[in-house]
């Protein structure tokens, strides 16, 4: 079995607006891995959105090849599945209704399907919640009902388009630490978005930091500490750090690039970040602050 | 009295709403009851005058009469406009072609009031009775139309693509996405066509002599309320032409009440938090 489960190779992606030709997309190359958890962060607005609905099927490319485990992706599958920005469980469907949707729709609801969308909602915490519906529900619970309803169609890639934003930094973080531990349960093969550089590495096994747009990949930066992470050794992770660092600096390029500034401005900023980090080193444990 | 200003100072829950409107209508009935006593109402009648008026009806079989032909007109047309208002306004949301042949049609007789229709219904229906049922179904048929129509199509494609993306087919997404998230919109649609159905069966039956052939005997006439109203009119009864007006009133805050009931038994996911 091949390492890489979902292939991009010179995609592109151009709309027509009201004066001409824009292009969201271009050149992209880009491997997903099977097992990883990978992250793709980029300037809000560069076109990762539409690099998601490319990959889920949504869309079709201008130009290039979409690969999923060998073949053309040519529509929507069960097997790669969206969470959106904000919640799209159905209105006017209980938890339960929602989590058992897709099984249903394809003709599956079978016992063993009812038994795994009742363990699912046990183990996403909601099972005093199966027959509300989701305006009953807060923000964070809504998100994990939506974890359940794609967790239960056993897909091969789960595709997360900043799923997170919106939330409070509270419910926000302890939902980070929340989706490590069950990725790392379920042993899945993630596409995580987001514009967030701290969700980024907290979760990335690899993390993809993309161009402004017509978008393409910048560069892919590996982070190595395993799942289930937590948020506090994440903050006095060295290689967290260095990553953080290196890809601040890409990212402050790629922004400066789209206000018109200079290279300069950039190396700047990345500077006085890095010195800011060396001060927190000082304050950790063993390096009694003075 | 204490106890009722003290609930009414509360200002909340269902029993001092119910003072409230109470003590709003009863105000009204004495100041009015004053001056019709006192000749200051330039000749409308007292509400004694009108009870008085009311009561006697109630034993006349033309009033109920009355109430059941305005009522069988209303449902009728009503439902009538809900059936087929749905399945078009549906139709429209699924299909671009339908959409693009109708929407412009539909848009041109759009505007026409309901009550323009009157002489064409009457000449081109075979019966009276089917004129004011068909001036009753365009009343309600363009809102709920429209409200079917654009409750479709404010329909968030995100759920559309959740729902393809967990490998729903095309008729599963109809049945189970756009059919629910439609039917807020349609409920809407069925409360306000209701509304308007009432104003336009009365300004029918007026205009149309309520049905001759169904008159009834006595001061209920029995040709609708509408025209009982009317007949009162002519008739010089002014209390009866009130009661006809509040018997119309009656009737549409009981079907819209039905309505409200009935749509909210159909969409219990909205409202509930």
């Amino acid at each position: 079995m091949s390492q890489t489960l979902v292939e991009l190779r010179q995609v592109s992606k151009f709309y027509r607006d009201g004066i001409g030709i824009k292009q969201v997309v271009r050149d992209c190359t880009l491997d997903i891995e099977r097992g990883k958890l990978t992250v793709v962060i980029g300037p809000s607005g560069c076109g990762k959105s539409t690099l998601t609905r490319l990959i889920a099927g949504f869309e079709r490319p201008t130009s290039g090849t979409l690969m999923s485990e060998g073949r053309p992706i040519t529509g929507p599958h069960k097997d790669r599945l969206v969470l959106f920005q904000e919640s799209a469980l159905f209105p006017w469907m209980t938890t339960e209704q929602n989590v058992l949707y897709g099984p249903a729709a394809r003709g599956e609801a079978t016992p063993q399907a009812m038994q795994l969308a009742g363990s699912l909602i046990d183990r996403v915490g909601l099972t005093a919640f199966r027959r509300k519906y989701p305006t009953q529900l807060s923000g964070g619970m809504q998100r994990r009902a939506e974890l359940a309803r794609a967790l239960v169609n056993n897909p091969k890639l789960m595709i997360l388009d900043e799923p997170f934003r919106g939330l409070d930094a509270m419910t926000k973080s302890l939902m980070q630490e929340y989706f490590s531990g069950l990725f790392q349960e379920m042993q899945a093969t993630v596409l995580f978005v987001t514009t967030d550089i701290d969700e980024a590495i907290f979760l990335a096994d690899r993390l993809i930091i993309m161009t402004n747009a017509p978008t393409r990949v910048r560069k892919v930066i590996n982070v190595d500490i395993p799942h289930p992470r937590k948020l506090a050794d994440i903050v006095e992770n060295d290689s967290a750090n260095d990553v953080k660092i290196r890809a601040l600096s890409i990212l402050h390029e790629e922004a400066m690039r789209s206000f018109g500034g200079s290279a300069k401005a950039s190396a700047d900023f990345v500077q006085a970040y890095a010195a800011r980090i060396g001060r927190t080193d000082s304050m950790t444990p063993g390096n009694p602050a003075p | 009295m204490a106890v009722t200003a003290t609930l009414a100072a509360k200002g909340h829950g269902r029993g001092s709403d119910l003072v409230g409107a109470g003590l709003s209508i009863g105000s009204v009935l004495i100041l009015w009851e004053v001056m019709a006593a006192a000749d200051l109402t330039a000749g409308v009648p007292a509400p004694t005058a009108v009870l008085a008026a009311w009561w006697n009806l109630l034993f006349d079989g033309g009033y109920w009469q009355s109430w059941y032909l305005s009522a069988f007109r209303v449902a009728a047309g009503f439902f009538a406009a809900l059936v087929l208002g749905v399945l078009l306004g549906l139709a429209m949301v699924v299909s671009r072609t339908l959409y693009g042949i109708t929407f412009p049609i539909f848009e041109v007789l759009r505007p026409i009031p309901p009550l323009a229709w009157v002489p064409a219904a009457i000449i081109f229906w075979p019966t009276t009775e089917l004129s004011i049922a068909f001036i009753t179904f365009l009343g309600a048929f363009y809102t709920i139309v429209i409200n079917t129509l654009d409750g479709g199509r404010a329909i968030d494609q995100r759920y559309v693509q959740a729902a393809l993306s967990m490998g729903a087919s095309r008729m599963n997404v109809f049945r189970r996405i756009v059919l629910p998230g439609t039917l807020p919109s349609v409920t809407t649609g069925a409360a306000v066509g209701m509304g308007i159905t009432w104003e336009v069966v009365v300004a029918a039956e007026m205009i149309s002599g309520g049905g001759s052939s169904m008159g009834g005997s006595g001061g209920g006439t029995g040709g609708g309320l509408g025209f009982l109203i009317w007949n009162s009119y002519t008739g010089g009864s002014y209390e009866q032409i009130i009661v006809g007006m509040l018997s119309i009133g009656i009737a549409g805050y009981l079907s819209s009440g039905l309505l409200r009931r009935f749509g909210q038994w159909a969409t219990p996911w909205i409202g509930r938090r």
